[in-house]
Parts: structure tokens; C-alpha cells; sequence
């Protein structure tokens, strides 16, 4: 058994030594898209561009104006004469953002609590127009509605005491790209390690290969086994890739163990080609293949956590999420290399992708028939 | 059933959908011989034959390969049987040496074994000094060589071949059948399909196929001269209009012009051919000739898809 799955393995090493393509792949797709999402990704929003309606004259709208640029939510780029005008600019698109200071501004700032410090019949001085449609946009500008006005009146500002303190733990300053890298690895392995697989048995079909081997002795289970353990080798090169670049450019902070991640790692990939596998003895095409692949990567970059908090899901979303071995990788990534959590500690999701690999691997084996009919 | 047969099968069949791509075929092939499937495509050579190889399920009938059952033993049999596809099924981008080692190690042959096997099949097969050459990059009949090298790594009792020239020029065919008929020296059986003539003609015995169903079988030699026809040729100017003529006769079963000749087959129910048919030809010359095994095919099949 073993010398029939090492000849496939080595067949198969072979053949991707050649395919440059693919070699091409297996590294520029981690590089690629570390870089890419490494950078783009933000949820925090800051210097939005904003557009500006001031009807006020008022030599008050001036250090106001400076008192908003200075909090770096907005930045001003464009003046609209009226309101209708901002709105218009709104729908097109121009801007997602729009100040409105009314003719009044200068009495509404007097009556102002928070510029004399006084006890009037008190209206806020301004108003915000937002594209609401867009929510992370919209909550940055919320942030703004309590702004304090002790700045605009000339005063320090009044520290006050807040209700609560708030700890954060694991990412004290806060940058997204902490998150995103952890989660990055299980959805760039999901992509390359399905993608890969699920084409390994349909092109033997289409290029006729398969006829031949099906009337060697060669078993199912040694076809399988032998077409995932070469993809094992490039599923480590890319965690390799992926942690070592993240460190070194986004300086994310690898705390847990480096045998945690190893296992984690290796959990993931093989679930992931069994999952390809399993895809490659149902698809009749490559494209078949590729299609059913993509199927399977889009909800594991939308509910596995990768880009929205999992706890914030609906429940149904959640059984499906669960279903994902990217679900259960994303967990275990973030907590080995983000919190240092033990891999025992992570038991549950471990022995669910044990499971899924185990079953994926039977699956695969039992539909792959070595008949033609 | 009597182990003398390498394939014995009764009432083979196998459907697909409504249609019979192999309809109740009864073969019986002696061991060390040459057997030929002669049909034209989609007669159910190739059906065949993967129901032969345990590759397909035969919808009904009883199948023996080498003393076994199939379905049932197709397992057993892997280690005994070796088939080269119509399609080249080796891969392009691997060696010569690294297919001939692949199969090798897939079908057990140890280290050492499989280095002695390799080297005597490349210099068998002609292929010493394309080692380390893509199987993507070798013409036709490399190809071939290596396919049929890589179908015997491990001497197979029974080999299977479909449509094996089909890619091959007529020197390399000749080179190719010499190999075969080495390979029936040390007591391989072969069944090849083919839908050349000269092909079938190599054969120790012949089943000429059509939509499924055995048309005649025998030795090359036995079906020409059982033939339920006479071949006359006739020689003259305006062939054309005396072939449209012809054509229309009941008694006549084809009309092929050969170059300045038309050959003709007549069915062997006129009694005297020559005379039948000297009324019909106005003063052109003709003569009787010894049927070739494509006038077999033709009376056969019914001069259709003459290859």
C-alpha cells in the first residue's frame, strides 16, 4: 500500500514541480493577498472626505470647522452653496458626507451648554448629512454628535471622568490588521488548498488518464491519500509565508507556540483537501471544479469570522459557519497566535476538523469508483 | 468453461440508455493468440473491451477473463491484465523514465526489479536515449512504444489494446505489430480492436463487430473464403455510370471503384457471376478475384464505413 501511495506522491510532486503556473500560485497568492488586504482592510475610518454647507457668515464657523478637522474624522474637500446642492452631491456620490451650518449657527452656539456653559433652550449648532447605507461610515460619524465645543469657545477642554474603563487586551492600539492576518491564513489556505485538490482527480478524467490507472491496482484510499500529502508540504510553505511577512511587515505579534500553530496548520489543510477532494469526485469538469470551489470560499471569507464577528451572527448563520472547517480554523488561529491559547484548550475545533478530514477522506475514497459506469 | 480460453463471454451486453452498445456478443478467444476486434467506430469495440477489462458493468450475460468472473474479480485480475487505452493515457509532462517508474511502483514491481524491467523495456521498445523526454513531446509512434512498454512493465498474461495505430504511420504500424507478435511468442494474449484492414489481417482470429452485435468471426483466412460473395472486377472507360447502373441490381452487394477497376460483390446466390453479370457491363473486360478481408468487412457489414 504504502509503495503505491509514495509513487503517487512523487508523480504528483513531480508534475507540480513543472507546473509553474501552479508553483507560481502556491507562493504569490499568500504574498499577494497579505500585502492587499494587509493594507486595505480598515475598519476604523478616519479622513473621510467630507463636503460643506455654511450659511452661517459667522466668525464662529471658522475655529469650529478647525475643531472638527482636528478630531481626523472628516476631512473637507469641496463647498456646496446649499443644501439641495450637498444632496444631489450625496446621491451622485461625491461625497458620503456633508456638514450643515445654518444662517443661525452663532445664536445656537451662545444657547449652547457646551459653549457658555449656561442653561438655555438649548439646539444642537449643526447638522450632519450621512450616507447611511454605508454603517462603519455612518458609526465614525456618530462619534462626532457629542463632540465637545470648549475648544471652539476658547477654553480647554473638560476631561471628564467616564463611566467605565475599558482593557484591551491582545491589541491594545487597536489596528485591524492583527485581526485580518490570522484570518487571512484560513482564507488564503482555503483558497489554494480546495482549489488545488478539488481539480486533482478531474483532470486525470479529462486528460484520460484515469482510464489507465483505474485498471492498475492502485486503491482508492492510496489515490487519495497520495494526491494530498504533496499539497500538505505547499499548505506549510504558505502559513510559512504568511506569518513570516506578516511579522516582519505588519509586525504582528506571534505569542502563541510555534508547534500550536504547526498542528493547528496542519488540521486546517487537511481538512481542506479533503474538502477539494471530495469536490473533485462529484465535479464532471475542471470548470465544474472551480465553480463548486468558489461556492465553498465565499461564505468561508463572510461567516467564518473573518470579516464579521461570528458572535454577532444570527443563529442559523452560525450552523453554517460552524459547518466550515474555516470557521473552526479562524478560531484557532487567532487564539494560538493572538492569545497564546494551548491547542488542548482548543480540543473542540480540533477534533472537528480531525473529523471532518476523516470523513472527507471515506467520502471521497467510496464515491470515487474504479469503473467507468 | 475450460481454462484454454483467455475470454469466454455469453450474451455480453450492455445498454446504455435504450440503446445497445453491445448486444448479446459471445466470444471465445484461445489463449496465446492474436484476436482482433474489426468494426467500424461505434460498433462496441471499445464497450467491449472495457467490459472485458472490468472497467464497465456488462448490463447482462457472463463474462471469463483468465478463469475468472467478472464482475466480481476485476481486482484479482488487475495484476494479469494490461490495457493500453485509444486515448494516450501516460502523463505528457512526465519522462519516459518517470511514467515507465510510476507504473512500475503501482504495480509493486521493488526497486531493483522495477530499475532491470525499465531498462529492458526502453531498449525492447526503442526507446534508449529518450529517457529523460517529455511523453508530451514524442510523436505518434514513441508514444505508442511507450504506452505499450508502460501496458507491460508487469508481463501481463492477457493484453488489451484499443485502436492502438490509430496515431501511428504505416512503418511504425509494421514495427508496432512485430513487437505484438513477440509478445504471442512468450504466450501473451492479445485482443486488439482496430478498423484498419491490414491490421485485421495480422490477426490468428477476427470478429467483425457492428452496432453491437458479432457479424462474423474466424481466422482472416476462413472468413475470406467463407464469404457469401463473389468479387469480379471489370475494367473499361465511364466507370461512374456503370457503377449508379450496378448499384440498383438486387444481386449485386457493392460497387467500389478501385483506381481504373470496379470491384464487385455479388451475392452467392447467382449462379454463374461472370456470365450474370458480362449482359450488364457492354464489352467492358472483367475478371474474377480472390476476396480480401475488406470485401469480407463490406458483405458483412454492409458497405458501410469502409476504412
Amino acid at each position: 500500500m504504502w509503495r503505491r501511495m509514495l509513487a503517487i506522491v512523487i508523480k504528483e510532486l513531480r508534475q507540480l514541480s513543472r507546473d509553474r503556473m501552479t508553483f507560481g500560485m502556491i507562493v504569490m497568492i499568500p504574498l499577494v493577498q497579505l500585502m492587499l488586504f494587509g493594507y486595505a482592510i480598515n475598519t476604523d475610518a478616519r479622513h473621510l472626505p467630507a463636503g460643506l454647507v455654511d450659511l452661517s457668515g459667522s466668525s464662529y464657523s471658522s475655529p469650529l470647522i478647525q475643531a472638527i478637522k482636528a478630531t481626523q474624522v472628516v476631512d473637507f474637500t469641496t463647498r456646496y452653496a446649499s443644501l439641495p446642492e450637498a444632496e444631489a452631491a450625496i446621491t451622485r456620490g461625491e461625497v458620503k458626507v456633508v456638514l450643515y451650518l445654518p444662517p443661525d449657527l452663532g445664536e445656537r452656539l451662545i444657547r449652547h451648554p457646551g459653549f457658555s456653559g449656561g442653561q438655555y433652550m438649548a439646539e444642537p449648532v449643526g447638522q450632519w448629512l450621512v450616507d447611511g447605507s454605508d454603517t462603519v461610515l455612518a458609526a465614525a460619524i456618530r462619534s462626532l454628535r457629542q463632540m465637545p465645543l470648549d475648544e471652539v469657545a476658547g477654553r480647554a477642554v473638560k476631561t471628564s471622568v467616564p463611566s467605565f474603563e475599558v482593557v484591551q487586551y491582545f491589541n491594545p492600539e487597536q489596528r485591524s490588521v492583527v485581526n485580518i492576518i490570522p484570518g487571512l491564513l484560513g482564507v488564503i489556505l482555503t483558497m489554494t488548498m480546495v482549489m488545488f485538490t478539488s481539480a486533482a482527480i478531474v483532470r486525470e478524467r479529462e486528460q484520460g488518464n484515469m482510464e489507465f490507472l483505474i485498471t492498475t491496482p492502485v486503491k482508492p484510499l492510496e489515490l487519495m491519500l497520495g494526491k494530498i500529502l504533496p499539497y500538505v508540504l505547499v499548505g506549510f510553505i504558505q502559513v510559512l509565508i504568511i506569518l513570516t511577512m506578516g511579522h516582519l511587515i505588519f509586525a504582528l505579534p506571534i505569542r502563541g507556540g510555534l508547534d500550536s500553530i504547526a498542528l493547528a496548520s496542519m488540521l486546517f489543510i487537511c481538512a481542506s483537501l479533503t474538502l477539494g477532494l471530495v469536490i473533485s469526485t462529484i465535479a464532471k469538469t475542471q470548470l465544474q471544479a472551480m465553480q463548486m470551489t468558489v461556492f465553498v470560499l465565499l461564505p468561508s471569507i463572510l461567516l467564518s469570522g473573518f470579516m464579521f464577528p461570528y458572535e454577532a451572527m444570527p443563529i442559523a448563520a452560525q450552523w453554517i459557519a460552524e459547518a466550515l472547517p474555516a470557521t473552526h480554523f479562524m478560531r484557532m488561529s487567532r487564539a494560538i497566535i493572538l492569545r497564546d491559547a494551548e491547542v488542548m484548550s482548543l480540543g473542540a475545533d480540533a477534533i472537528w476538523l480531525l473529523g471532518f478530514t476523516c470523513l472527507g477522506l471515506l467520502v471521497a475514497s467510496l464515491r470515487f469508483s474504479k469503473h467507468l459506469d | 468453461m475450460t481454462a484454454e480460453f483467455a475470454i469466454e463471454t455469453h450474451g455480453m451486453t450492455r445498454m446504455f440508455g435504450d440503446v445497445a452498445a453491445v448486444d448479446h456478443l459471445d466470444l471465445a478467444i484461445p489463449q496465446g493468440s492474436i484476436y482482433g476486434f474489426l468494426g467500424p467506430n461505434g460498433c462496441g469495440k471499445s464497450t467491449s473491451i472495457r467490459m472485458l477489462t472490468g472497467l464497465l458493468r456488462p448490463t447482462s450475460g457472463d463474462i471469463r477473463v483468465l478463469g475468472e468472473s467478472l464482475p466480481g474479480a476485476e481486482e484479482k485480475l488487475r495484476r494479469r491484465i494490461g490495457y493500453m487505452t485509444q486515448k494516450f493515457s501516460l502523463y505528457e509532462n512526465l519522462t519516459v523514465q518517470e511514467n515507465l517508474e510510476f507504473v512500475a511502483q503501482i504495480y509493486g514491481l521493488r526497486r531493483k526489479e522495477a530499475r532491470q524491467r525499465i531498462d529492458e523495456l526502453l531498449s525492447l521498445y526503442d526507446l534508449l536515449g529518450r529517457e529523460k523526454q517529455m511523453a508530451g513531446s514524442m510523436s505518434g509512434g514513441e508514444r505508442q512504444r511507450l504506452a505499450l512498454a508502460a501496458a507491460t512493465v508487469h508481463r501481463p498474461e492477457l493484453l488489451f489494446l484499443d485502436e492502438p495505430t490509430s496515431a501511428v504511420d504505416p512503418q511504425n504500424r509494421r514495427e508496432f505489430w512485430e513487437r505484438l507478435f513477440d509478445l504471442c511468442a512468450v504466450g501473451t494474449t492479445i485482443l486488439v480492436s482496430t478498423h484498419y484492414m491490414d491490421e485485421a489481417e495480422r490477426c490468428h482470429h477476427l470478429a467483425i463487430l457492428e452496432r453491437g452485435t458479432k457479424r462474423a468471426d474466424g481466422s482472416p483466412q476462413a472468413l475470406m473464403d467463407a464469404m457469401g460473395a463473389r468479387v469480379i472486377e471489370v475494367t473499361g472507360n465511364d466507370l461512374r455510370t456503370l457503377k449508379q447502373q450496378l448499384i440498383s441490381e438486387s444481386a449485386v452487394m457493392s460497387v467500389a471503384q478501385i483506381g481504373s477497376r470496379l470491384r464487385i460483390l455479388i451475392r452467392s446466390d447467382v449462379i454463374n457471376p461472370q456470365e450474370w453479370l458480362e449482359s450488364r457491363v457492354s464489352g467492358r473486360s472483367l475478371a474474377e478475384v480472390r476476396p480480401s478481408l475488406e470485401d469480407v468487412f463490406v458483405t458483412c457489414t454492409g458497405d458501410r464505413h469502409v476504412a
